[in-house]
């Protein structure tokens, strides 16, 4: 026991500063991509989840990109774009409109600023207009919950990376408790639930009864590149391609996986503490 | 002979026009040479029955009844009837693998009767429900217990929860697009399962990694098993509940991974290895703060074995608890650490040699094995494994000389060729079986995981312990569920 308490008191403090402290990634780190305007983007094929997309009209070829899509791969930014596309080092990313993580530039024309987001699927569009109209009951949680948030996690279908990032969370590095934010078993002692993975066909009953066990109001987190916008999987016969497909999401975290700062951020944004992602960030 | 793998596959769009089941096996003598044994079957579509070889080959169970799911093909006389990878209402008669199924759409769930779990029954018997949703931060799967009190009479898991469907989803995709799915089967076992397609590929490719390329794969393999195993080690503290080891545990496991951001750009090493090699150097300051990195976890890990064997109410916990017989793991053809704690001498880094442990100059590694086959055995197991991971890290690190990290990949690959590996990953042997389509597409990629054996495994030694000590019977193994369920 001794030992024990000896051995404690040497390791001495290892628990990060963040979100007080900014956190910087190492330098091989690879957060959103950056597409610069007016240069020769990459076409859609190049993107291994469909992240990247075009259009065209009078302007010229638009090149959109997706971050709740993007698995960070940075293949977009190899040879031959490497002059087109650099490798951010932004991961705070969370939003709370699928619609704030669409980024468009117009390639191969001198135009310097970012166009306005697309918005052209009518499930996004609804995914607005619920964000709209519940800004109030949003408010409503934020006060009761009292800037404090007891989650449940809900694996619906993910790789186990983000779980595992979940789980880094409460490890003494990142713990989160020193936040006012933890996991709790149940989820009727919850105030929201955090969910990784696309949402299988396997899982979607166990996911729908989940939510309905906790108490309303309760919060939405989709954690990871699945859960945001089925990522990887994408929708088939066993996938329905992201969780705003079954439930309400209240934020996004894009990454695979968010790095654990990443859903720290994420989680702030959801109880209001932070800003969430809004203005496109393109150079 | 033990039973490596079974790949079902629909080629009655090829000239064959039939589906195959093809019976993998490997020898399981230590050492034995680096060799598969194939049994082809070809299958008429029109009456789609194989006998099956699951009593005589226990660790058959499963394939088959995958096959039944996924290809519509009946194990003829299989013990079992129940379905294990499609759930809840789904639609009699179709086949998601049959080629002539469009996986890209979604299947409407059904309202269904209660899956008929195996229970035991009689006085005082009572069935206890686990999952799928569990109360922690894990994957999902359900458990069901019967027990008369605290002893367990038997236990069936269900699993299958978190099927994606991604064999399906890398068909007639680029071999490159695909390996981007590979790599994402699993988190902890990113690196491995990466590796594995990749050596499957090249093996059709029939080319060359570069020897450079080859060590720093090797050196991220024995990264991921690393973390895997301290991270493991401090969670069976937790079951134990031993908090000072699950926090150190975590502690050493977040430095690896913080390591691996600084190597390869992801906590999970995702993005290093590519078709042909690896995407990311080396570099020398990379290697001297790996290095050092090491030097920290190997103390660190000394001080939290060193803790846990001088605590007599730990190790009584761990002593006796969920043991696995040699011969339950034979039958099952269990793979990694729990087959090697039941004393299988079985380790695909030196039986089925990849990365850097194929090189001509032979690499001086020990394949560590103890006999208990209890949970004790394989926290052991797991510690020696550590260790002997960081000192062949170092080996691996004083053997790089500078050189090329890619191999140009033939495009197309050849069409219609089969590439087989085996990769030692941080849970055992995964083995990756690959085919390519007439335009050098990926036609039909299999993955038969060391989860995939070993669950039926965690099942039968949970029948050894009591209810309460399932969660640590369960740690003691840590599988995974999303790369048996792919
Ligand atoms: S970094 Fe993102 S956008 Fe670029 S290729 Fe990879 S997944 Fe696609």
């Amino acid at each position: 026991m001794l030992r024990i308490v000896l051995n404690a008191l040497r390791t001495g403090v290892v628990t990060t500063r963040y979100p007080w402290e900014p956190s910087v990634p190492p330098d091989r780190f690879r957060g959103a991509p950056v597409f610069r305007a007016g240069s020769r983007l990459p076409p859609p094929s190049v993107c291994p989840t469909g992240a990247i997309s075009e259009r065209f009209d009078e302007q010229g070829r638009h090149v959109g990109l997706d971050l709740a899509r993007c698995v960070f791969c940075g293949r977009c930014a190899e040879h031959p774009w490497q002059e087109a596309v650099t490798v951010g080092r932004d991961f705070e990313l969370a939003a709370r409109a699928r619609d704030d993580l669409r980024i468009e530039v117009v390639a191969d024309a001198p135009v310097a600023a970012a166009a306005p987001p697309a918005s052209d699927s009518s499930a996004d569009l609804s995914a607005v207009a619920v964000a709209e109209a519940e800004a109030g009951v949003k408010a409503e949680i934020r006060s009761v919950l009292g800037r404090s948030l007891h989650l449940r996690h809900l694996d619906a279908g993910s790789c186990n990376a983000c779980d595992w990032e979940l789980t880094a969370l409460l490890n003494p590095v990142y713990d989160v408790r020193r936040l006012g934010i933890d996991f709790v078993a149940s989820p009727r002692h919850a105030d929201g639930v955090a969910i990784t993975g696309p949402v299988t066909r396997n899982l979607e009953t166990a996911v729908h009864r989940t939510f309905e066990a906790i108490p309303d109001p309760r919060l939405v987190i989709a954690v990871g590149a699945c859960a945001a916008s089925g990522g990887m999987v994408g929708e088939g016969y066993a996938s329905a391609g992201g969780v705003d497909r079954v439930l309400p999401v209240d934020v996004y975290i894009p990454g695979c996986p968010p790095r654990p700062e990443a859903i720290i951020f994420g989680i702030l944004v959801a109880l209001g503490r932070l800003d969430a992602r809004r203005a496109l960030r393109t150079s | 002979m033990a039973l490596a793998t079974l790949v079902a596959s629909d080629e009655t769009t090829t000239p064959d026009a039939d589906l195959k089941v093809r019976y993998i096996f490997e020898p399981t003598a230590p050492g034995a040479p680096d060799q598969f044994v194939t049994l082809l079957v070809s299958v008429d579509p029109a009456r789609a029955e194989v006998p099956s070889l699951t009593a005589g080959i226990p660790a058959a169970n499963w394939h088959e009844r995958e096959m039944r799911d996924l290809f519509g093909i009946v194990p003829l006389g299989h013990p079992d009837p129940r379905p294990l990878v499609v759930h809840d209402g789904w639609p009699q008669g179709v086949f998601p693998l049959r080629k002539s199924f469009d996986g890209s759409r979604r299947v409407s769930i059904e309202p269904a009767e209660e899956f008929p779990h195996l229970a035991a029954t009689g006085e005082g018997v009572f069935e206890i429900p686990v999952g799928p949703i569990h109360a922690g931060i894990i994957e999902p799967g359900h458990f069901r217990f019967t027990s008369v009190g605290e002893t367990v009479l038997h236990l069936d898991a269900r699993l299958f929860y978190t099927h994606r469907g991604l064999e399906k989803r890398m068909e007639g995709l680029s071999p490159l697009d695909a390996f981007s799915i590979a790599e994402r089967i699993c988190g902890v076992c990113s690196l491995a399962h990466g590796l594995g397609y990749c050596e499957a590929l090249e093996h059709i490719a029939g080319i060359d990694v570069p020897p450079r390329a080859r060590l720093i794969r090797s050196i991220a393999l024995e990264l991921e098993r690393l973390y895997n195993h301290v991270g493991d080690i401090g969670n069976m503290c937790a079951g134990a509940s031993f908090h000072y080891g699950t926090a150190t545990g975590l502690r050493l496991k977040e430095a690896l991974q913080q390591m691996n951001e600084r190597l390869a750009g992801n906590r999970f090493l995702r993005g290093l290895v590519i078709p042909g090699g690896v995407r990311l150097d080396l570099s020398n300051d990379v290697a001297r703060d790996l290095n050092t990195t090491l030097e920290h976890t190997l103390a660190g890990l000394d001080g939290l074995m060193g803790r846990i064997e001088a605590n007599p109410s730990i190790v009584d916990r761990l002593d006796d608890t969920g043991i696995l017989s040699y011969q339950a793991a034979r039958d099952l053809a269990v793979a990694g650490v729990a087959a090697r704690a039941s004393g299988i001498d079985r380790d695909a880094r030196r039986d089925h040699p990849h990365g850097a442990f194929a090189d001509r100059a032979p690499l001086d590694f020990h394949v560590v094995t103890a006999s208990a086959g209890d949970a004790m055995a394989r926290m052991t197991v797991r510690a020696l494994e550590a260790r002997e991971s960081i000192r062949l890290i170092g080996e691996l690190i004083r053997r790089l000389e500078p050189g090329s990290l890619q191999t140009i990949l033939t495009d197309p690959l050849p069409g219609g060729r089969i590439g087989i590996s085996a990769i030692e990953s941080p849970r055992g042997a995964a083995v990756h079986w690959l085919r390519t389509d007439s335009h050098g597409r990926v036609d039909r990629y299999h993955l038969r995981s060391p989860s995939y054996h070993n669950w039926p495994a965690v099942a039968l030694a949970g029948q050894t312990a009591i209810v309460p000590d399932f969660p640590l019977v369960n740690k003691s193994f840590e599988l995974c569920y999303s790369c048996t369920d792919r």
